[in-house]
């Protein structure tokens, strides 16, 4: 990006007439809409760590989202990953596009815009999927035995009972059958008063169901203007006007998202 | 109405322009990038995978450093995203300090603050409400 390096003396950079940062006024307030945007996410995600600190123990990550589509159970973290590569592939994508645009090459620009517009498809269905497992839970849900709160679940083709206590303990054979047959009470999936994974921090879901669908609405409208954005394309109106500038800033709002998943799934999935 | 902001808006977003020669750098490097953030997402997923916070009931001594190392690595993705992607790394020093300087104070003051909070003052008041 040429422009960008060219010399300037500050009396004519601050000297009114232009922008002293060399940039049009559409990515500016993009960027400053960002800025606000990632505010509002920063502050929730330091709302869950504030609240992941001060409660005594938190589901992990990989115990709670262990499934694949078509597949079941037991591929931790495997599934948000897969989403992970997805979103990040589809924000290469979009860099694709915008360096198109560069060179007013509007079949290239249309291509990697469509598949932006694919891989954010993608995305939102996944996160669709991960709800709809989410909210329904596993098999078995949990129990309340004599031990506190446990995770059900049968190996071997549902023949060996096994409880899950958290924090990697794990009961199975006649104990874990006389614990789960004296249980008190069952929960089962999610909802935002009770939650099987975490059944004494009933705040996971909650978290969950808002950090994850604040970030889902913004991929889906990112998935909605760049649909727009690559409809002109496609109208020849950016070739009219001799730039692709609107490429560029729909693109900004895009690698955001995909910032903001990266922090989502380390702070959310792996930490 | 006649739109002020998209004529000036021409200066700027012409410059922006480029030649097949300055595409062909560019897309390398957009494919380097693409290859790091791969390679640092697939090591973030297998450590998870491999490396437990808890066995047995008994918390992993050295749980804090992949803790550390995650934050590290994703910080090193969001660097990417944000100069390369965003091309932040290209605009003007000073654009990159209005955007940078004041968010980065903000969310430092407040990890900090919430999270010390949360750790010195919340945690000791749970436990006498239910121990």
């Amino acid at each position: 990006m040429g422009q960008h390096s060219e010399n300037i003396s500050k009396s004519k950079l601050w000297g009114g007439g232009g922008s002293p940062f060399r940039i049009s006024y559409g990515k500016q307030w993009m960027w400053m809409f960002l800025v606000s945007d990632a505010l509002t996410f920063g502050s929730l995600l330091t709302a869950y760590g504030f609240a992941r600190h001060s409660a005594d123990s938190w589901p992990i990550g990989e115990e709670t989202f262990n499934a694949m589509p078509f597949l079941g159970n037991g591929y931790p973290l495997l599934y948000v990953a897969l989403m992970t590569f997805i979103l990040i592939v589809s924000s290469v994508t979009m860099v694709l596009a915008v360096e198109a645009g560069h060179r007013k090459d509007k079949k290239g620009v249309a291509k990697w815009l469509l598949l932006t517009v694919v891989g954010g498809v993608f995305f939102v269905s996944s996160q669709a999927w991960e709800w709809y497992h989410f909210i329904h839970g596993t098999h078995y849900g949990s129990v309340l035995t004599a031990e506190g709160w446990a995770v059900v679940e049968y190996l071997n083709g549902g023949k060996d009972l096994i409880l899950k206590f958290g924090k990697g303990v794990i009961v199975d054979g006649a104990t874990a059958q006389s614990l789960f047959d004296g249980a008190t009470a069952t929960m089962q999936g999610a909802n935002l008063i009770e939650n099987e994974y975490a059944p004494e921090v009933p705040q996971y879901a909650n978290f969950f169901f808002f950090i994850t669908g604040f970030h889902g609405f913004h991929v889906f409208s990112g998935v909605v203007f760049n649909l727009i954005v690559y409809i002109n394309v496609v109208r020849g109106v950016y070739d009219e006007r001799g730039h692709f500038e609107m490429v560029e800033k729909v693109g900004l709002y895009w690698h955001f998202v995909d910032l903001v998943w990266v922090f989502v799934f380390t702070f959310f999935y792996l930490v | 109405m006649e739109r002020d902001d998209l004529i000036n808006d021409h200066e700027y977003s012409l410059l922006a322009n480029h030649d097949e020669e300055h595409g062909k750098a560019i897309r390398k490097k957009i494919w380097q990038v693409t290859l790091i953030l791969t390679i640092i997402t697939v090591v973030e997923v297998s450590t998870g995978a491999f490396i437990k916070q808890y066995y047995d009931g008994i918390a992993n001594d050295y749980w804090w450093l992949i803790k550390w190392s995650f934050i590290i690595l994703t910080i090193v993705k969001a660097g990417y995203i944000v100069l390369v992607f965003m091309h932040l790394g290209d605009e003007r020093k000073n654009f990159k300090w209005v955007i940078l300087g004041p968010y980065l104070l903000f969310i430092a003051y407040l990890i900090f603050i919430c999270l010390s909070e949360a750790a010195d003052y919340l945690s000791p008041m749970i436990d006498v409400i239910s121990p």
